[in-house]
Parts: structure tokens; C-alpha cells; sequence
């Protein structure tokens, strides 16, 4: 982890409200792994205040670069999106815990600005010899990203908007639940649901649709949630989500949080992880989705 | 890319921009200067190498920050507030970015002072820097019980004392900001430690110097303030409360005007050693806490805005001395006022 002043190689407009920022940091992309995040500044006075988290949504460590894609949505987006190449990002990273490999199909579902840590994971994955099948959701076209970056590789990539104007008319979740019964046609049985993994990113709404359908198919899922962030690095508390509590399952198997919230830490059934540190990335079986919660 | 670019990004390539250990800004004649200043204060028996300590909940328990600052090279640590038992603490939105400053309603998640004791004093203890545990509490003997644990154990250099609960049996007002209830607490605590005991003040007061004088005779050896100034933030497109707690804490920039007022206000009144802290995030921050009469400061919600805070105060307060001829950090203790 670093943190650092980074130089900007280039930052693109890439329609009215979305930017792609890329900047130079060796030892940081050396580092970075898919669903990581950084914790940016978005500028050098003290108002805005706080940094802002971005997922890493390029990661090229022989280049030394690293690419930050980005909407546009308050101020400290706003003031980032005025910073121009040859100017300096204040950054640190790369943080928190990104998205485990496992399987032999993976399918990749990005809605809206989602589709933002999804990019380095579906070369990592193809990499690593996985099937992969993207699924990219917006309202309409306009609000498609990156599509071109993830056709370019060898990703089977499938798209909905929700009024037609670009692939199917509806959601990535019905495309989700196509590809689903495809899969389970071609591989039955519960033992084939082993070899696959759903991954995704986007809004709350979607995220909970997803996670009802792998929920009731038994589909692992692994999922990359939001949360406000005061430090980015597990000191604050600011960040927390609510995961499950299970005496031998997934998440006891899985390597323990390096410091901080303890296993002490419990209502009945569930405690508060930090999406900093043990996310942003978590197993759909562990965590809780406040889908009541308004964006 | 623009022309010119290209030779920068070689030369950062080469120059190694990013920064991984610590950059000294004075040359090598000003080290051996900076080397004889003293820095070192005492704060009600707590020796530490320097002033600067950590605000608590803004730094964890420490590790959060070691891959960004030498924890060594702190005055102090002081870490998140210790409840007897575990707390869960809020739902979320916990915090909220305000100008110069935000709001946080954490609501004390911490996992009790067992898990403390098991769990993060042996990596703190293996530091060597003077750990300062604040303890919370919903009632006096909750106070008193986490104090008496925290003495047995060993390698707490001190504890501060977070008045800014809500006392339960009370109808929960907060502890801090009754000076007969803060007193109660201070006693508490004092009867059930040799510890040093510092009593962290909230500023949601009236009268400060009431409530520093109502603590220090209640038997506090040191004072920390402020603690963050109760506030909160609607937000228009929902129209309701941001915080899920609706209100929360302010800290950051926009609270130190208030945080220096008060070090000098209790500073002239009481004859305690201070902890300042509200907003600090540079040298120049940390040396006006000091100027109106701060013995020793904290360095909170500026470690999210550059975790490497700490660490650069301490450097911008040797080169100020260096460069003002001053020898001993003493010296400038009160020294808006006493000189
Ligand atoms: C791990 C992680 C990865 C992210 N990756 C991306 C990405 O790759 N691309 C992208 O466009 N956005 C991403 N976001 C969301 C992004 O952080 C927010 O859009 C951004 O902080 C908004 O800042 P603002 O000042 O423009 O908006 P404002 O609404 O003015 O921000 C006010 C405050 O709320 C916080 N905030 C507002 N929205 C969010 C949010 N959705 N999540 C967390 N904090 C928020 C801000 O950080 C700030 O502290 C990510 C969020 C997280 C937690
Ligand atoms: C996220 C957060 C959590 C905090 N938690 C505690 C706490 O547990 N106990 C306490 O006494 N003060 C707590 N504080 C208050 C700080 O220690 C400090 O007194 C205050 O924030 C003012 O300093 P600052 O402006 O430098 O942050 C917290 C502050 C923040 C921002
Ligand atoms: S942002 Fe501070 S703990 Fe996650």
C-alpha cells in the first residue's frame, strides 16, 4: 500500500458526465489486483475534505499505470474531472480485498458505472484460462461503458438496456438468468455449480436481484458493494456492511481481517465488516443487502 | 500526450515518485539542529519522544496506518474508544462530508476490553510508543470496570477518559457535558487506576473552564480537547437527515478556531497538561494549539485526508524550532498568553 503523488498521463471525456483518469504509479499497479480500490484527493485545499474511493478499472504494471473510469456525480468527482494530464493525483492504494479467482466459467455483470473493477478481472480471469461471460446493463445506450474494452477481449460479452436502445430490451438479470439455465442444461447437476462464479457490480437494486437468483440456485456470487468512506484503510469505522455470522462456512474459511472488527463483534446472527478492508468484494453468502436503503 | 510528457514520465520512473520512507526537508547542516531540539513533554506522567499523539478513532489501533507512517516515530498512539463490552455501533451513513470538516456517528463499534487486551495491545505494546486507550461507558462503574482491566494488563501508558457518552441511568445526558456527572466519572476512574487519567472534554458546553476545573479537582492529570462539536446535515434531494443517527460529530478544519479557544480559555484557568486537538493537519495547526498552551496534540480526521499527517507535523514542528532558534518545544507552551 502507498500512498503517493501520481502523475496523470491522461484524462478523457467520455460522454457528458463519465471520465477515464490515467495515471503513473509503478510499484501501485505492480500491486493492484482486480477489484482493489484506490483512495483519491480531489484537490489540494481542505473542502471537499475527505478522499474519494475508485475502483481500479485499468491495471497495466508494465506500463506502471493504472486507469480510475469514473462518473461524474458531486463535487469531489467534478473537481477531479478538472485535473489534466501533466498535473499530479494524490493517491493511495491499492486497497482492500479484490476478487478471488475460482471456477472454470465466470460470469461478469456490470450495471452503470459498475462495470468499473469488472474490466481487469475479466482479463485476469481469461488469463487464467476461465470461461467468461460479460453482462452489461444501463438504462439505455448512452449510459453503456467501457463495452468496447471488455469486447476487445475474449469474453463472450451479452448486453441490456432497459429500453431497448442497445442489445436486448430489459436487465442484466435476465440475461443473468438465461446464461444460468444455458449453463445448468449443458452442465447438470449440483456438483457443475462448483465450476462457476458470478460476479458483479452496480447498483444496489441489481446487486440484490443477482443475489437472490445464486442465492436459490446454490451459484457462488461474489459481489463489490459501495459504502461512504472516511480513511479507506479500516481506522475509522465509517465504511461498515453487515455480513453473516456462521459457525463453519465461507467466511470462517476464509483468511481473517488482519486487525480490527473481531469476532466479539456480533449481534445474533450478523456483525458489521468493513467494506475497506474485508470488501469491497464479499461472498454473496456472507453478506446482508439493505435493499431498503435508497441509493 | 503532451510534449514534455514523455521526459517526465521517465524521470518519475527514474526519480521513484512515489515516496515510501520518509522525506527529510532540511539539509544536512539543520539535521544536526534538529537533532538538539527537545521535543520531548511529559503529559501527567505519559514521556513522550514528542508531542504528537493520535486522535482516537481516527487511527484504529495502530497497524491501519503502519504501512503509511513509522509508528515509532509518534509521541504517542492513542487508540479507539474501549467499552467493557463489545459494540456494534451504528447503521449507516455514519459519516458525512461537511465544508472543511464532517459529521460521524460511528456509535463507538469496538470490540469490548477483553478483545482489546487479546487482540491489539501485544502488536501495540511490541511498538514501544506510549499507547493511550480511551475508555467510554454508559454508566460510572462501566467506566470504572474498563479502567481497573486496562491497569492490570500492562503496556497501557495511559487512559483517556471519553466524556462524551450518554450516561444511561441518567435519562442519557452526556456525562460531558454535566460537570457534576464528568466529575463522578474522572473520580471513578481515578479511584480504579494508577494510570495516568486524562479527561477528554467535550466542547458542547457553555462553560469549559467549568467543566476542565470540575475534572482536574476530581482528580485528572491531564486534559485532552476538544472532542467533536454535536452537529448535523440534512439532505435536500431526500429531505431528510444524511446520518442514520441524524445527528453525529463534527471534526476536521472547521472546528480548530473553536478547539484553539478553548485550549487557551482552559489553559490560563487550570494547571493541567493539555492534549489539543480539533482540526489539526499541519505544523502550523499543531504549533497554535501549542502557542495557546497545549502541551501535547492530536492529529485526527487529517489522517484520512493524508495518512501521513502525523508524521509531517512532527517534521514541520523540528524545522520550526530549527529555524526560530528554539531549543526545547517547552518553551512554547502558552506562549500567546504567557509572553
Ligand atoms: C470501493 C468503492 C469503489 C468505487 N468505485 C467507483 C468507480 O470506479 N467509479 C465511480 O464513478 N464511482 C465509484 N465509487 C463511488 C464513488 O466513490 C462516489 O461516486 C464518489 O465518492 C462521489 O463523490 P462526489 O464528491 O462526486 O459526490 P458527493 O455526493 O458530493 O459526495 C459526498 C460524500 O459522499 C460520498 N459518496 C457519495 N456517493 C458515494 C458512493 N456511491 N460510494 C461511496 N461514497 C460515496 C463521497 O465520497 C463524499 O464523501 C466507488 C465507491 C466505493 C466505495
Ligand atoms: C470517525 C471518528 C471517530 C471518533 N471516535 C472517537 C472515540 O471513539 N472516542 C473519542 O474520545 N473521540 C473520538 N473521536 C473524536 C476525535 O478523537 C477528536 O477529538 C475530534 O475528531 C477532533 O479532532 P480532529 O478535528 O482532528 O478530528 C472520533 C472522531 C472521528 C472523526
Ligand atoms: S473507511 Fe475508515 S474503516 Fe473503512
Amino acid at each position: 500500500m502507498f500512498s503517493c503523488s501520481a502523475l496523470i498521463l491522461k484524462q478523457e471525456k467520455l460522454t457528458n458526465d463519465h471520465y477515464l483518469l490515467t495515471y503513473l504509479a509503478p510499484e501501485m499497479s505492480q500491486r493492484a489486483r482486480p477489484g482493489q480500490f484506490v483512495h483519491v484527493r480531489c484537490g489540494d485545499t481542505w473542502d471537499p475534505l475527505l478522499r474519494r474511493p475508485l475502483s481500479l478499472h485499468g491495471i497495466d504494471p508494465e506500463a506502471g499505470t493504472l486507469s480510475l473510469l469514473y462518473r461524474v456525480v458531486g463535487r469531489g468527482t467534478e473537481r477531479l474531472s478538472r485535473l489534466s494530464e501533466g498535473e499530479c493525483l494524490e493517491v493511495m492504494g491499492p486497497l482492500g480485498r479484490g476478487f478471488q479467482l475460482i471456477g472454470r466459467e465466470a460470469i461478469v455483470i456490470g450495471g452503470g458505472i459498475g462495470v468499473a473493477p469488472l474490466l481487469p478481472l475479466v482479463q485476469v480471469l481469461i488469463r487464467q484460462g476461465i470461461q467468461v461471460t460479460v453482462l452489461l446493463g444501463a438504462r439505455s445506450q448512452e449510459g453503456l461503458l467501457a463495452q468496447e474494452a471488455f469486447q476487445k477481449t475474449e469474453a463472450r460479452v451479452e448486453i441490456a438496456t432497459d429500453d431497448g436502445t442497445f442489445g436486448v430490451r430489459g436487465t442484466v438479470v435476465d440475461l443473468l438468468q438465461k446464461r444460468l439455465e444455458s449453463y445448468s442444461s449443458v452442465n447438470p447437476g449440483e456438483e457443475a455449480k462448483r465450476d462457476i462464479c458470478v460476479y458483479a457490480c452496480g447498483p444496489v437494486p441489481m446487486l440484490s436481484a443477482i443475489w437472490q437468483i445464486c442465492q436459490s440456485g446454490q451459484i457462488p456470487l461474489q459481489l463489490s458493494l459501495e459504502e461512504r468512506m472516511g480513511c479507506g484503510v479500516g481506522a475509522c469505522l465509517a465504511c461498515v456492511c453487515r455480513v453473516k455470522v456462521v459457525s463453519n462456512g465461507e467466511n470462517q474459511k476464509k483468511q481473517p481481517a488482519q486487525f480490527g472488527v473481531d469476532a466479539a463483534l456480533t449481534s445474533q446472527d450478523w456483525k458489521y465488516a468493513r467494506v475497506c478492508v474485508e470488501g469491497p468484494v464479499f461472498w454473496g453468502k456472507e453478506v446482508i443487502l439493505d435493499a431498503t436503503r435508497p441509493e | 500526450m503532451r510534449p514534455g510528457l514523455n521526459n517526465l514520465v521517465e524521470y518519475t520512473k527514474a526519480a521513484r515518485f512515489e515516496k515510501a520512507g520518509d522525506k527529510e526537508r532540511l539539509g544536512a547542516q539543520s539535521i544536526s539542529e534538529a537533532e538538539r531540539v527537545n521535543l520531548a513533554v511529559t503529559i501527567g506522567g505519559i514521556r513522550m519522544a514528542n508531542p504528537v499523539t493520535t486522535g482516537s478513532g481516527t487511527f484504529g489501533f495502530g497497524p491501519e496506518y503502519a504501512p503509511y507512517v513509522d509508528l515509532k516515530r509518534l509521541g504517542a498512539i492513542t487508540v479507539k474508544g474501549t467499552t467493557l463490552e463489545p459494540r456494534l455501533g451504528n447503521p449507516v451513513p455514519r459519516i458525512v462530508e461537511t465544508p472543511a470538516g464532517m459529521l460521524n456517528a460511528i456509535g463507538l463499534q469496538n470490540p469490548g476490553v477483553e478483545a482489546f487486551v487479546q487482540d491489539h495491545l501485544p502488536y501495540l505494546r511490541e511498538i514501544g510508543t506510549p499507547v493511550i486507550v480511551n475508555i467510554a461507558g454508559n454508566t460510572v462503574e462501566e467506566y470504572a470496570a474498563v479502567a481497573g482491566r486496562l491497569s492490570e494488563v500492562g503496556g497501557v501508558a495511559g487512559l483517556e477518559v471519553n466524556i462524551s457518552c450518554p450516561n444511561v441511568k441518567q435519562g442519557g445526558i452526556q456525562f460531558g457535558t454535566d460537570p457534576v456527572m464528568a466529575a463522578e466519572v474522572i473520580g471513578a476512574v481515578r479511584a480504579s487506576t494508577q494510570l495516568p487519567v486524562i479527561a477528554k472534554l467535550s466542547p458542547n458546553v457553555t462553560d469549559i473552564v467549568a467543566m476542565a476545573e470540575g475534572v482536574a479537582q476530581a482528580g485528572a492529570d491531564a486534559l485532552s480537547l476538544i472532542n467533536t462539536l454535536l452537529g448535523m446535515a440534512i439532505d435536500v434531494q431526500t429531505r431528510k437527515p444524511v446520518l442514520a443517527n441524524i445527528m453525529g460529530g463534527l471534526s476536521g478544519p472547521a472546528i480548530k478556531p473553536v478547539a484553539v479557544r478553548m485550549v487557551w480559555q482552559v489553559a490560563q484557568a487550570v494547571d493541567l497538561p493539555i492534549i489539543g486537538m480539533g482540526g489539526i493537519a499541519t505544523p502550523e495547526d499543531a504549533l497554535e494549539f501549542i502557542l495557546a498552551g497545549a502541551t501535547g496534540v492530536a492529529v485526527g480526521t487529517a489522517n484520512f485526508v493524508n495518512p501521513r499527517a502525523t508524521v509531517e507535523v512532527i517534521e514541520g514542528i523540528t524545522t520550526y524550532c530549527v529555524k526560530n532558534g528554539i531549543k526545547d518545544i517547552n518553551h512554547l507552551i502558552g506562549w500567546a498568553w504567557k509572553r
